[in-house]
Formats: structure tokens, C-alpha cells, sequence
């Protein structure tokens, strides 16, 4: 089982910032171990991140994006107390979800 | 006799109520995701990359702000973030020019989703980093040059 996100949502205006930290090694296939092999390939593929069940944003990625990955958003229209979900599924078909409320700034 | 026959059902009840809501649970998540773009992702030459998104006559704008270091001495973890003032904007995508895989992320936005993202890529070597914009059918571009001191892709 992975490690649990960070989210973080405060409300400026009407508007959510929304900022996350997934805990996940993003290995692009090119790194070598300290044996010298290949570390095969695992990244996160997908983000899916909903407001109040409705998806706001959908996320498609590759290797590229770093390790321990970070993704900000801004939602419009939200409001304190607002249900924020965020779920991954990576290339190895492993997936995690968190949520988190919006707070008042 | 009767109160054995009592809790069975309730216990059979509530089983069902579980299955019945872990399959429209599945069901939905299934619907959600927007399937993943492999040959985006695996095209290795920039134009493949950007054909693979299905972009045709993009054109350059100046409603689409790149937010990057001019300067970033670790390749593997370089700060993109990318506003788009375009109105509608339905998807960004973020694009290294000169990356094994130049395509690094799609975001599809909606729902009150402000066409703004932020996040964190590798990057090989210095190369003109694309912020490509969907919206309402059409494509816009812009981009920057990042300058790399250790490349980040091993």
C-alpha cells in the first residue's frame, strides 16, 4: 500500500487552491540500479480530482513528471467545507485516493 | 428459530447493499477516466507527439502563460506551471521539446476546473518547454526556453 497524499485546499475568493503531493517513485525505465539494471518503468498514469463528486480535473501522465509528484489546481466556485477527492492509478494498476475539505484562508 | 432466520437476513441484506454499491462504484470510476493517450505518450519526436494529441493548425498565443525557471539546475525536478486565459479552455498539455518522450502531461479541465496547472517534470537537457491550450475545438500554443545544468532522465 503507497503512502497517503497531501492535499491542501484554501478557499481566496471564490476560488479553491487546490495543491497535492502524491508519494510515488515515478521510475522512468532509464535508471539503473546500483547493479547496473534497468529499474523497470512504474509511474502514475492517471489523477482523477473531483469537487463535491463532479471532476474537475483529469490527469494523463507520463514518466516525466518528477518523483514525489506535486499538482496545483484552482477550482472556481467552491466553498469552505467542500469535499476535494483526488485518486491515482499507476501503470502497475495500483491506486490510491484521498480526500480533504476546503478550509477558509 | 425465528431470531436466527432474522439476523441471516439482515446480514444478507447488508452484504448485497455492499456489492451493490462497490460495482456502481467501479462503474463510475470506469466512466470517469479519460483513456490514457499511449501513442501521445510513447511518440519519441516532438511532431509525433503533438500529431498524437490530435493538434492541427495550432496557433500561438498570448492568452497562455508558462511559469518556469529560465535557469534549472536539476533536471528532475523542474516547476512548470501553465495558465491559460483562453476562454473554454478544455485541456493542457505540457511538452519537452528535446525529451526521450516529449509529451509529459495532458489535464483535462471542466466543472468550475480554472484552466490552470501546476506541477513538477524531468527534463533531459535544455529545451524549449510547449504549453499546448484545447479550447473549444481549436489549438494554442506557447512556449520557453529552460536551461538545464544536469539532466534529469537517468
Amino acid at each position: 500500500m503507497s503512502d497517503p497524499m497531501k492535499i491542501r485546499a484554501t478557499l481566496q475568493g471564490d476560488t479553491a487552491d487546490v495543491r497535492i503531493l502524491m508519494l510515488h517513485p515515478m521510475e522512468t525505465g532509464q535508471r539503473r540500479d546500483a547493479k547496473g539494471e534497468l529499474v523497470p518503468l512504474h509511474f502514475i498514469q492517471s489523477v482523477l480530482i473531483t469537487h463535491n463528486g463532479k471532476t474537475v480535473l483529469d490527469a494523463q501522465w507520463s514518466q516525466a513528471v518528477s518523483r514525489n509528484p506535486f499538482l496545483g489546481l484552482r477550482i472556481k466556485g467552491a466553498k469552505a467545507g467542500d469535499k476535494i477527492s483526488v485518486t491515482w492509478v499507476d501503470n502497475k494498476g495500483e491506486k490510491r485516493t484521498d480526500e480533504a475539505a476546503v478550509t477558509a484562508s | 428459530m425465528n431470531i436466527v432466520r432474522r439476523s441471516f437476513l439482515k446480514l444478507a441484506g447488508s452484504v448485497g447493499a455492499l456489492a451493490a454499491f462497490g460495482a456502481a462504484s467501479l462503474l463510475r470510476s470506469a466512466g470517469a477516466w479519460a483513456a490514457w493517450n499511449k501513442a501521445g505518450f510513447e511518440s519519441k519526436a516532438f511532431a509525433d507527439a503533438l500529431k498524437n494529441l490530435g493538434v492541427a493548425n495550432p496557433v500561438e498565443s498570448r492568452d497562455i502563460a508558462i511559469t518556469a525557471p529560465d535557469i534549472a539546475e536539476n533536471g528532475a525536478v523542474v516547476p512548470v506551471a501553465v495558465t491559460s486565459k483562453i476562454p473554454g479552455t478544455e485541456q493542457i498539455s505540457i511538452i519537452a521539446e528535446k525529451n526521450p518522450f516529449p509529451l509529459a502531461a495532458t489535464f483535462d479541465v471542466g466543472n468550475g476546473g480554472e484552466g490552470y496547472v501546476s506541477t513538477r517534470i524531468k527534463m533531459g537537457q535544455t529545451s524549449d518547454i510547449w504549453a499546448v491550450v484545447k479550447a473549444g475545438g481549436k489549438f494554442f500554443t506557447a512556449k520557453k526556453e529552460i536551461k538545464i545544468t544536469v539532466g534529469g532522465c537517468g
